[in-house]
């Protein structure tokens, strides 16, 4: 599964064929600091994601700019 | 699907929408924030938050302009600056540009450098300056900002740590018009970062999700981290710690908002001192000398502007 992260931009494989709260757990992202997004939709952290899929991992907290 | 893990619920697209709006509605209703007739300036970055505001307001029907600030920040201002342009125009909406360097002679990385200040805090104190000054000269009623939850949240622990009163006194997300203050108030700040990054992706805003390359560690971000912390293992701490003291906090610092104001010797905006927050900051970034005096020793400056209570840093001393 391909996993693309923000803030810096990088994209790294993990493992799919579970729920997106553990995807989340081995990155050490906490689930409210982000917006989970597949295939231009949110999902939410039950969501299970698959080895075929692409997500986008954007994170919501920002310093100044506002 | 969208989860909000302080309300125990998770919302469809049509529901978290509505949800948003309503919140916004309840906070204007609240604060008294602006009146129909009204105009309204926001202060735009380009970012999630100024950007989701502005589209809810002119969806409630306000009269609403948008003021972009040229930071000077490289390819980041200029894409921010291009990002609020195609949002305005795809909506047939106004809005107005002021540049630092073009306009008043200095840019962020500059003023990071040269200046005795940390660059997130002359970036904050220039944009509430700016905004006040376009607001008053443009004849408009009210600033909105899109202060959101998170922000608020880590400016009263900011402001409770180091026990600055008469900034929390200040912390209403609605102040009045002053002595050559224009009414500024802060419509999402019900709402968290995550429900306006949400808010913004669901409604189609293409807005700047890269951060600033100067904000890296800055105070307000290692703020947000530890209440983040304590909201993962304890969701709804971060909103009953600011809409609580709100409700039950604020009333009992009232006394301490005592500051008198009248006009700055250079730029006629208001200040606490003989010349304001920003004229001084802006001074000392040029290497010029204010009122024809002796100039100022850097170190001297930097001590005044700490220890002063200076309009422009009335609304958020933990600088934004």
């Amino acid at each position: 599964m391909k996993v693309r992260l923000r803030n810096p931009d990088r994209e790294v494989e993990l493992e799919g064929g579970r729920p997106v709260g553990a995807v989340l757990d081995e990155l050490g992202v906490a689930v409210d600091t982000v917006l989970v997004i597949r295939a231009g939709e949110l999902i939410t952290r039950e969501t299970p994601v698959h080895d075929e899929d692409e997500l986008e991992i954007r994170p919501v907290i920002s310093g100044g700019a506002g | 699907m969208i989860e909000i893990r302080r309300h125990h619920a998770a919302f469809c697209t049509e529901h978290f929408l509505a949800m948003f709006r309503t919140q916004v509605e309840k906070a204007i209703r609240r604060f008294q924030m602006m009146e129909p007739d009204d105009r309204v300036m926001i202060a735009v970055s380009g970012g999630k938050d100024s950007l989701a505001l502005w589209d809810v307001l002119l969806g409630l029907g306000y009269d609403v302009t948008g003021l972009y600030l040229g930071l000077g920040i490289g390819v980041y201002s200029d894409r921010s600056h291009d990002v609020a342009q195609a949002f305005a125009d795809a909506r047939g909406a106004r809005l107005r540009t002021v540049d630092l360097e073009r306009d008043h002679g200095y840019d962020i990385p500059t003023a990071g450098r040269r200046g005795s200040r940390s660059t997130c805090a002359v970036c904050g104190l220039s944009k509430r300056y700016v905004f006040n000054r376009a607001a008053l000269e443009g004849g408009f009623d009210v600033v909105a900002t899109g202060h959101n939850l998170d922000d608020e949240a880590a400016t009263l622990l900011g402001n409770t740590l180091r026990w600055q009163t008469e900034a929390i006194a200040r912390q209403s997300p609605a102040l009045p018009a002053r002595d050559g203050m224009v009414k500024k108030v802060k419509p999402l700040h019900r709402l968290s970062e995550l429900e306006t990054a949400a808010y913004a992706f669901l409604r189609g805003i293409e807005y700047v999700v890269e951060e600033c390359p100067l904000v890296a560690g800055n105070t307000q971000l290692r703020y947000k981290e530890a209440i983040n912390a304590i909201e993962h293992t304890s969701p709804g701490t971060k909103s009953q710690f600011f809409l609580g003291y709100l409700e039950r906090g604020m009333p009992l610092f009232s006394a301490e908002d005592r500051a008198e104001l009248h006009a700055c010797e250079a730029c006629g905006q208001p200040t606490t001192g003989r010349f304001c927050a920003f004229c001084r900051a802006r001074a000392q970034v040029l290497g010029e000398r204010l009122g024809g005096g002796a100039e100022t020793p850097d170190r001297q400056v930097a001590e005044e502007l700490a220890d002063e209570v200076l309009p422009v840093e009335i609304y958020d001393r933990a600088g934004r």
